[in-house]
Parts: structure tokens; C-alpha cells; sequence
């Protein structure tokens, strides 16, 4: 199939909860306690809610043999066009929360930008999900502060993933190839007005959990062109593995 | 087509007053409206038994199509695992009901929200012992705090965790008599 910007477009909208999704069910029974191990799998449930919306949203686009499980199973590693940041590991409960919060600030401005979008269905998607986005982040803001303004240890934890998860942050505002196709007929999002609020944003939370910003530095990109770092591999392993395994197989 | 369940009291007797989506007695496929009303109103979300879906607001649309029903559910929370048993669990209770063929759509616009749980809904769920949703929703309200412990009705309650067993509630627990609950977030 030909994959014109629009199908890319929306591809990418979805491929980034979609992963952030599968990365968060690894904390399925590993959470630091019950009440945190249910709130994470939640999140990630409500997250591949989220892109699964779009998958098949797409697939109506790309019609033939395309449906929702094909795009969010059966492609190659170049086709998924998430952002770098969602692909990053676990590590421990401090560093998820810090890619949760960044990736949790910048999808609430961009699905608010959503909800006035030119595409009906695309906005219903956006109305539906924002209450729900909105959610996350209070969630992942609430416990950068706790973290950040916690012990000396969780102090520490965090302000390390804040600034190891930080280079993959400048990805999410720079327009990719099919995002510039898009602008002129406003398919596309400007990501310019995003980043102050996200930067905005993210100083607040920064000064109530009293940790520092980072340094400016050379920002990691690619994801959203499909070129990723050494995780991606490893998450579509075990993300793909049953559809590989036993292709077309079904509850 | 899309309607609210606002805050009338509803009795066995008057529950189709829920299935405000024409006129009762309209047929398609040998089925009038309010029987297949009827069958829907006996299908519960499988996460909290006994509570009927139309009382939780999720039933928004009911129309003739062709010559059979189309019947449209509001999809609750967008990664919610009952999204596909829901609509499977009302196809079956149709057929069942003599049915032959239904058209069972999840729809997602205008978004489900707490304020469509009828109020026979929030005291069966208070019943149940899941504490119902307290206030109303929009983008920028919060949860809501449950209004009383439904173990022992106690007030004094506090938070445990925004998330619960499934995305919809909270957990909480009671000061007074020391039980944990579940609080049905306004959402």
C-alpha cells in the first residue's frame, strides 16, 4: 500500500499510546505497590483504547485486508512512527513516571488542539479521549512532585530520569516529513504553540517537586519517521510475538 | 439521538422511560421497540452484576433499520475490557429473546460521562457497594469525593488511589469502619 501523509499522520497518533501502552503492561505485577501496579496497567489499558480508536479509524481509510489488529501488530519496525520517548524502558517506578509525565503534558495540548480538528471522526476521538488524558497527567504530575520533593534517594531517581529521558523531548514539537505535507489543508497540528505550554507546564512541576530543569542539549529524533533506538526491537518482539507466532489467531 | 438520563427517579414499573429514542410501540422484525427495550434493560456491564446497562447510561440509541433494530451503546472509558463483551452480551440476550438479527454498534461522540447513570443506577451501585458517582462531570471538574462509605454509611473517608479495579473508579477506605471501597469516579 501506498502510505500517503494523512494514513502516516494518523499512524503516528496512535503508534505512540499504543506503545507507551505495551511498555507500561510490563508493570503488571511488578508495581512498587497494588494501588500503583493497578494504576499503571490502567493507564496503559486507557492508552491502547486510545490508539486502537485510530487504528481502526485508519483501516477504514486504508480499506482491503488493513484492520485495527494488522496496524497495531503486523507491521515492520520502520512503519511505526511513534515518538522515541514512549519506546524508552521502564527501568523503575521514578524513571516511568518521568516519561510518563513528559509524554503525558505534551498529549494533553496536542489531543486539546485535537478536539477542534477539521476531521469529524478524528475530533470525536479527541473529545472522547481528553477527559481520560487529562487524568494521566494529573496522575504523572502529582507523583513528580511526591518523588521529586520525596526522600533524598527518590529526589535523586527522579532528577536523573529527568534529565537521561530529556533529549527525547525535542522530537515531539519538530514536524515530521508527513506533518509539513499536511499543514496547508490543517490535517496536521502546529506544534509551535505546544511547546510553550508544555514548557510552561513542565517548570511548574519542576519547581513544586524542587527539581532541576536540564540543560540544553542535542535532542534525539527519528521515531516519527520510523527510524528508532535498540528498545524498539525488543518491545515488537514480544508485542508481535503471538501474531507472528499464530498468525490471525484470536481470543 | 443522543440523550441524557438526567436526574429522574425511576421505578421498575417506568425504567423505559429510559428508552427515550421514539415511540414504544414501533416494530421492526416482528419486535416493537419496547420489548426489545425490555431484553436490553436485563443485560448488565459484566464488572458490576446486576446493574442494567441502560441504568449506567451506556444504551443511547435505539432504531429501526431495515427490517431490523440497530442498537447504539456509548463505549465508557476508551480501554475499557468490557468494549467488546458489552455489545456480545446484547446481541445474545436479543437472540435469546427471539431475535433474529440486530445491528450493535459502540459509538464514542458525544462522550459517555457519569451524568447519564440514571438515579436508580447510583442506589443500585451504592447497594452493590460501589460508592456512585458524586457531583457532575465536565473536562475540568475533579472526581468528586464519595458521599458516604456504603459498607456502614459513614462520612469520613479517604483516598487510597485515583485508580481502582478498573479505570472507572477509586479506592478508598473507610475511616469509621475500616473497609476498603470503590468509588465510581464522576468522569
Amino acid at each position: 500500500m501506498t502510505v500517503v501523509p494523512k494514513i502516516k499522520y494518523l499512524l503516528h497518533l496512535a503508534d505512540s499510546p499504543m506503545i507507551l501502552g505495551q511498555r507500561l503492561g510490563e508493570w503488571c505485577g511488578h508495581g512498587p505497590v497494588l494501588e500503583q501496579d493497578i494504576a499503571l496497567t490502567n493507564i496503559s489499558l486507557d492508552l491502547i483504547g486510545q490508539a486502537r480508536l485510530i487504528y481502526q479509524y485508519t483501516a477504514s481509510l486504508v480499506g482491503g485486508n488493513t484492520n485495527e489488529d494488522s496496524l497495531a501488530m503486523l507491521r515492520l519496525e520502520n512503519e511505526y512512527l511513534n515518538l522515541l520517548i514512549v519506546e524508552q524502558p521502564n527501568k523503575n517506578f521514578g524513571a516511568t513516571i518521568v516519561r510518563q509525565f513528559y509524554y503525558d503534558a505534551f498529549n494533553f495540548y496536542q489531543y486539546q488542539m485535537l478536539t477542534n480538528h477539521i476531521d469529524d471522526q478524528l475530533k470525536a476521538i479527541a473529545v472522547k479521549t481528553l477527559k481520560e488524558i487529562k487524568y494521566h497527567l494529573r496522575y504523572s504530575s502529582e507523583w513528580m512532585i511526591r518523588l521529586g520533593d520525596g526522600t533524598e534517594t527518590s529526589h535523586q531517581i527522579v532528577q536523573e530520569a529527568v534529565n537521561e529521558l530529556w533529549r527525547y523531548t525535542g522530537e515531539m514539537f519538530q514536524p515530521a516529513s508527513y506533518e509539513l505535507a499536511l499543514a496547508d489543508k490543517e490535517f496536521s497540528i502546529n506544534l509551535n504553540p505546544l511547546k510553550s505550554e508544555w514548557n510552561a507546564k513542565i517548570s511548574d512541576v519542576f519547581i513544586q517537586a524542587g527539581l532541576q530543569s536540564p540543560k540544553d542539549e542535542i535532542m534525539q529524533t527519528g521515531g516519527k519517521e520510523g527510524r528508532h533506538t535498540e528498545q524498539m526491537g525488543y518491545i515488537l518482539t514480544e508485542l508481535q510475538f503471538m501474531q507472528r507466532t499464530y498468525p490471525d489467531m484470536e481470543w | 439521538m443522543w440523550y441524557k438520563t438526567g436526574n429522574r427517579q425511576l421505578t421498575k414499573s417506568n425504567k423505559h422511560n429510559e428508552i427515550k429514542t421514539g415511540p414504544p410501540f414501533q416494530e421492526a422484525g416482528g419486535k416493537t421497540r419496547r420489548q426489545i427495550a425490555d431484553l436490553i434493560y436485563e443485560v448488565s456491564d459484566p464488572e458490576i452484576p446486576g446493574i442494567s446497562i441502560v441504568d449506567l447510561g451506556m444504551v443511547v440509541d435505539i432504531q429501526p433499520e431495515n427490517d431490523h433494530w440497530r442498537i447504539l451503546l456509548a463505549t465508557t472509558y476508551s480501554g475499557c475490557p468490557a468494549i467488546d463483551v458489552i455489545p456480545y452480551l446484547v446481541k445474545a440476550r436479543l437472540v435469546e429473546g427471539g431475535v433474529k438479527y440486530a445491528n450493535v454498534l459502540m459509538g464514542i461522540s458525544p462522550p459517555w460521562s457519569t451524568d447519564w447513570i440514571s438515579e436508580e443506577g447510583k442506589e443500585k451501585l451504592f447497594a452493590y457497594g460501589i460508592a456512585p458517582p458524586n457531583g457532575s462531570s465536565s473536562l475540568h471538574a475533579e472526581d468528586g469525593t464519595p458521599k458516604k462509605c456504603p459498607q456502614c454509611g459513614s462520612v469520613q473517608t479517604t483516598l487510597i488511589s485515583r485508580f481502582g479495579s478498573t479505570p472507572c473508579k477509586a479506592a478508598y477506605k473507610c475511616e469509621t469502619c475500616l473497609e476498603p471501597f470503590e468509588y465510581f469516579k464522576c468522569f
